[in-house]
């Protein structure tokens, strides 16, 4: 496996794979009474975060205390050395020197893990950066289709909203397109990224259009937060356009269904209703991630000090 | 219930040492196993088999068909996949990770864990700790196919379908019908 995870981009086919049938095995650890193995016991996870995050968070500490980890977090809120000035190399080397084997990374800045990366011997995750990626909520959409469909060859995504501000769309289309699947980007076109062109996906703003082919309609947050000037009149306009409604729904196939990252702006993007429709798989994504950043954290640190032996040679006893 | 695992072919030539069970060996020392765990435990009752993956799952399915065949009732059977819980994680590259499928309550039982080879007991240290996280077995017992020596661990086998020397270089491959397409036992020259 990856000693780091900094983009979809590293990551082949067989590895998803791999990623995802050894969440299969942390799935029904999850499912114990004991929800715990002892297979990482020793090693120490930093979730660093440079941005607010409630679920990533979470998610990466209960997945790392599912194998045993200790889990230190390091928040740049008011109370750390980052408030009081301190570089980012410096944090990390501070981080270094206290011998953690794996670090989970937010940042506001495209690039910032991939720049730890070089600073640091443990492994970085990618735990989202600015704009550029966010691959751990890839591969868990990855295993929440999974989970209904089987398989991604050939099912149509359409990943809906605001996509110029997404990490989550931009790793999700390359993890989608690489295991086969086919994406559709629909959503205003002041919240299309530029050159979008050259994504190879199909790009539309017609969502009544796209809808009843969609195996998956995929909504992505309207991140307000990051958008200096107006770039939909109002929300409720945006809703009416590009929001999911029961009306909506209705046009979608049978077994279709709705996912989000999270967190939901009800009334937005998505309504309230259809939020919590069964079909709406978005509760299951967060139970998924747990088990698949576990995966991540099992074949990162448990492959670390591999011998060349072949490991299909006879190690039973 | 599935059976995980790719087949391992047998290289050709001068790797293979010898053949040391066919066939009708094996389900021959399946069905002794079989009648002592009977003998043992007088009966079924209570018993529950269960296989560490990846080879003692397809095991413990025969030696509950061959309980059944003699008793007229099938004991549980289960499997367990240690992965999780090895000594060696970090130190030699992960295997692939089967279901660990124990869909009933071990506490109170007699739990016989069954695996193809007992080697140096580190496995089946880990299966032991694997299984006590699912509840509390009355005992636990060791079924193995074949027991190769060269123990790293005070652990022992309750039940052996048979005893091999074998030097510590050397590999016992254990091919079965239901992974490998063929029943049969072989020794392999260590590689140099």
């Amino acid at each position: 496996m990856i000693k780091h995870l900094l983009s979809i981009d590293q990551l082949v086919p067989d590895q998803i794979d791999l990623i995802m049938r050894t969440a299969d095995s942390l799935r029904e650890v999850g499912t114990r009474t004991i929800k715990k193995v002892p297979a990482l016991r020793g090693r120490t996870v930093c979730n660093l975060f440079f941005e607010p995050s409630t679920r990533t968070r979470i998610s990466f500490e209960l997945a790392a205390k599912r194998l045993s980890a200790d889990v230190v977090t390091f928040t740049a809120d008011a109370k750390t050395s980052v408030s009081k000035g301190e570089s980012f190399r410096d944090t990390a080397q501070t981080l270094q020197a206290m011998g953690v084997d794996a670090i989970v990374i937010r940042h506001s800045s495209s690039g910032a893990p991939v720049l730890l990366s070089k600073w640091v011997d443990a492994s970085v995750i990618n735990a989202g950066d600015g704009l550029h990626e966010h691959p751990t909520q890839a591969l868990l959409d990855l295993y929440s289709i999974r989970e209904r469909f089987g398989s991604f060859e050939g099912l149509r995504v359409g990943i809906v909203g605001d996509v110029v501000h997404s990490r989550v769309a931009r790793s999700n289309v390359k993890a989608l397109a690489k295991m086969g699947a086919i994406v559709t980007l629909v959503g205003p076109p002041t919240l299309m990224p530029p050159a979008v062109e050259t994504w190879g996906v199909e790009v539309t703003t017609d969502l009544d259009e796209v809808l009843p082919k969609l195996d998956v309609a995929y909504l992505l947050r309207v991140q307000t937060e990051r958008m200096n000037e107006k770039l939909f009149p109002t929300a409720r306009e945006y809703a009416a356009l590009w929001g999911l409604d029961r009306r909506r729904v209705a046009m979608m196939k049978p077994e279709g269904l709705i996912m989000h990252p999270g967190p939901m702006n009800r009334g937005v993007e998505i309504a309230s209703n259809v939020a919590d429709l069964e079909r709406s798989i978005i509760t299951n994504q967060v139970t998924n991630g747990i088990s698949v950043r576990s995966a991540l954290l099992y074949l990162m640190l448990g492959d670390t000090a591999v011998s060349d032996e072949d490991s299909e040679e006879d190690i039973d006893g | 219930m599935g059976v995980p695992g790719s087949p391992q072919p047998i290289p050709s030539g001068e790797r293979v040492k010898a053949r040391v069970l066919e066939a009708e060996d094996m389900s021959r020392a399946l069905r002794r196993i079989a009648h002592e765990i009977l003998e043992h435990n007088k009966g079924i009752a209570d018993v529950i088999l269960i296989g560490i993956h990846t080879r003692g799952v397809p095991l413990a399915e025969r030696l509950g068909s061959e309980i059944e065949e003699i008793e007229g009732q099938r004991p549980k059977v289960g499997a367990i996949d240690v992965s999780f819980y090895r000594d060696d994680i970090g130190i030699r590259r992960p295997k692939e990770i089967s279901p660990t499928e124990l869909p009933f309550d071990v506490s109170g039982k007699t739990v016989v864990l069954v695996d193809d080879v007992l080697f140096t007991g580190r496995t089946i240290r880990a299966a032991i700790d694997a299984l006590v996280d699912f509840g509390r077995p009355d005992t636990i017992q060791l079924a193995v196919l074949m027991d190769r020596g060269h123990r790293e661990i005070p652990i022992r086998a309750d039940y052996v379908g048979k005893n091999i020397p074998t030097s510590a270089n050397e590999q016992v491959r254990v091919h079965l019908a239901e992974i490998d397409g063929s029943d049969e036992v072989v020794i392999l020259e260590g590689q140099a």
